[in-house]
């Protein structure tokens, strides 16, 4: 296996008294595609985003493309730069047309001009399949158009990993497969990817490994052909049997 | 709808008013008003309303002054009420109780007469008046911002901490742009009241409107009307400041519906 872009050493999280995160190992190498799923509430989201500190761990010790994320801020600026993040809700910005969405960041934080920025938005535009609603705000396209903009948007930054927490959970199932789509592309161009989903035929085409949490504890994690044919452990059966289900 | 209030607030207002004045007159029996020293028809009248009148470009100077000067303030103090350090926060809760618990008059009273001695600058009066009230005012943005950033989801802010954008670019870009739109109506209300409020600038003796009032009241000895009239002009200005807020208003909701659409 290649060197790890991401490894989490005995990573701990705590919410008060409330532990989200126990004690978890983890090694992502480059350009591995990574799913990861378990039940809901079992730390999934807290997993991928103390990676990119919108969670701070209490506990163990995260790498990130050798940086360490610690309280230093120009880590933590530094490994953010790195990594682009997909949310569940798409979190555009609302009163900027999609075009600016795309072009702030790599105008404030890597010194593009807007002529650059605005090349560089359109390019991505046209690799998520929607480069004519450049001047649209936000509210006025479908969820899949937006989680695509999304996607655009962190792409912009030219990171070496993108993180996904959910992206098609909050789409209508017609518009699921436009954004799955876009991120086989991704996957197959080599990105380096953490994906949270449920989605399991995306897993099965896509994922060089699965992970599956619960309570907190990566409970296994293997090829997904392996886990899909014979998961380990109890639990991950029990899961697969409730989703492959429907 | 919103027109239609403002109609009826006015006419409310209006109705009430000329209610007072005739139960004024009725009850004072014997009391001859004067309205000629405020008439617009008469030689005197005319000179005495530009007399009145010769107060309102300070007035104005000293709200919009105190306005533009409040608002950065404001957000400036707003600001460490966010952070992580717990200094920092007391910092903002501190600074905003204390002034919020100040009167405006003594608190003037204090930067006019009583700064001086504790410094040795000395203020002119409109220098101190304006700067009463940026601190006073600015305690109460401070509380309106920081409403108005709170209420933006917290998505918002982690989409801006993933792209990597600095605390400053987040907070211009991404949170306070859309954190206007909700704070321009309790800001709205703020105009109109730094605007009454500049009123109290009469008492060190910058020549606003009331002061103006003041001085034709003592040489001419005709209270009601000149007062009635004083009302009349803050009534007028009143008016004007919620109008333009309101104009502010509609554009902003008129660009988030077309950003809806
Ligand atoms: N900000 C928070 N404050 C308190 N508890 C939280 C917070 N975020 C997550 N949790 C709790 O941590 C656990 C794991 O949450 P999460 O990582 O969101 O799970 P998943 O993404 O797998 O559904 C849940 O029990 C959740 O209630
Ligand atoms: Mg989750």
């Amino acid at each position: 296996m290649a060197q790890p872009i991401i490894r989490l050493e005995g990573v701990a999280k705590f919410f008060g008294t409330f532990q989200a995160l126990k004690d978890v190992d983890l090694e992502v190498a480059l350009g591995e595609r990574m799913v990861v799923c378990g039940p809901s509430g079992s730390g999934k989201s807290t997993l991928i985003r103390c990676i990119n500190r919108l969670e701070e761990h209490d506990a163990g010790r995260i790498t990130v493309d050798g940086t360490e994320l610690d309280d230093d801020t120009r880590h933590i600026a530094k490994i953010r730069a790195e990594i682009g993040m997909v949310f569940q809700q798409f979190n555009l910005f609302p009163h900027l047309t999609v075009l600016r969405n795309l072009t702030l960041a790599p105008m404030r934080t890597r010194g593009l001009g807007r002529k650059e920025a605005e090349e560089l938005a359109r390019h991505y535009l046209a690799r998520v399949r929607i480069p004519e609603q450049a001047d649209k705000y936000p509210a006025q396209l479908s969820g899949g158009q937006q989680q695509r903009v999304a996607i655009a948007r962190s792409l912009c930054m030219r990171p070496k990993i993108m993180l996904f927490d959910e992206p098609t959970s909050a789409l209508d199932p017609e518009m699921i497969k436009e954004v799955l789509d876009v991120m086989v592309e991704l996957a197959k161009e080599g990105m380096t990817m953490i994906v949270v989903t449920h989605e399991m035929g995306f897993a099965r085409e896509v994922a060089d490994s699965m992970v599956f949490m619960d309570e907190g504890l990566i409970v296994e994690k293997a090829p997904p052909a392996r886990f899909f044919a014979a998961p380990a452990s109890e639990r991950a059966r029990l899961f697969l049997g409730r989703i492959l289900a429907h | 709808m919103r027109t239609d209030g403002d109609a009826a607030r006015c006419r409310r207002l209006l109705l009430v008013a000329a209610t007072a004045l005739v139960l004024a007159g009725c009850s004072g029996g014997s009391y001859t008003w004067g309205w000629h020293v405020v008439s617009p028809l008469t030689d005197q009248g005319q000179s005495n309303i530009a007399f009145l009148t010769g107060g309102l470009w300070q007035t104005i100077a000293v709200s919009l002054l105190a306005i533009c000067l409040s608002i950065p303030l404001g957000l400036l103090v707003a600001l460490p009420g966010f952070a992580r350090n717990p200094w920092l926060r007391l910092v903002n809760r501190a600074y905003v109780e204390t002034i919020r618990s100040i009167p405006i008059l003594p608190l003037m009273l204090w930067v006019y007469y009583g700064l001086p001695v504790l410094t040795g600058l000395n203020f002119d009066p409109f220098t101190a008046g304006v700067l009463t009230l940026v601190i006073s005012d600015s305690a109460f943005e401070a509380e309106i911002f920081r409403g108005g950033l709170q209420s933006i989801e917290k998505g918002q802010h982690e989409a801006a901490d993933s792209l990597g954008l600095g605390a400053f670019d987040k907070l211009w870009y991404v949170i306070l742009p859309q954190a206007i739109r909700r704070i321009l109506p309790p800001l709205g209300n703020q105009f109109v009241y730094v605007l009454k409020m500049s009123s109290l600038l009469s008492v060190i003796g910058v020549f606003e409107l009331t002061k103006k009032a003041n001085e034709l009241v003592v040489t001419l000895y005709r209270p009601l009307e000149i007062y009635s009239f004083l009302i009349l002009e803050y009534f007028v200005l009143v008016v004007i400041v919620s109008a333009g807020v309101r104009w502010l208003e509609r554009r902003l909701a008129a660009d988030q519906r077309m950003a809806r659409r």
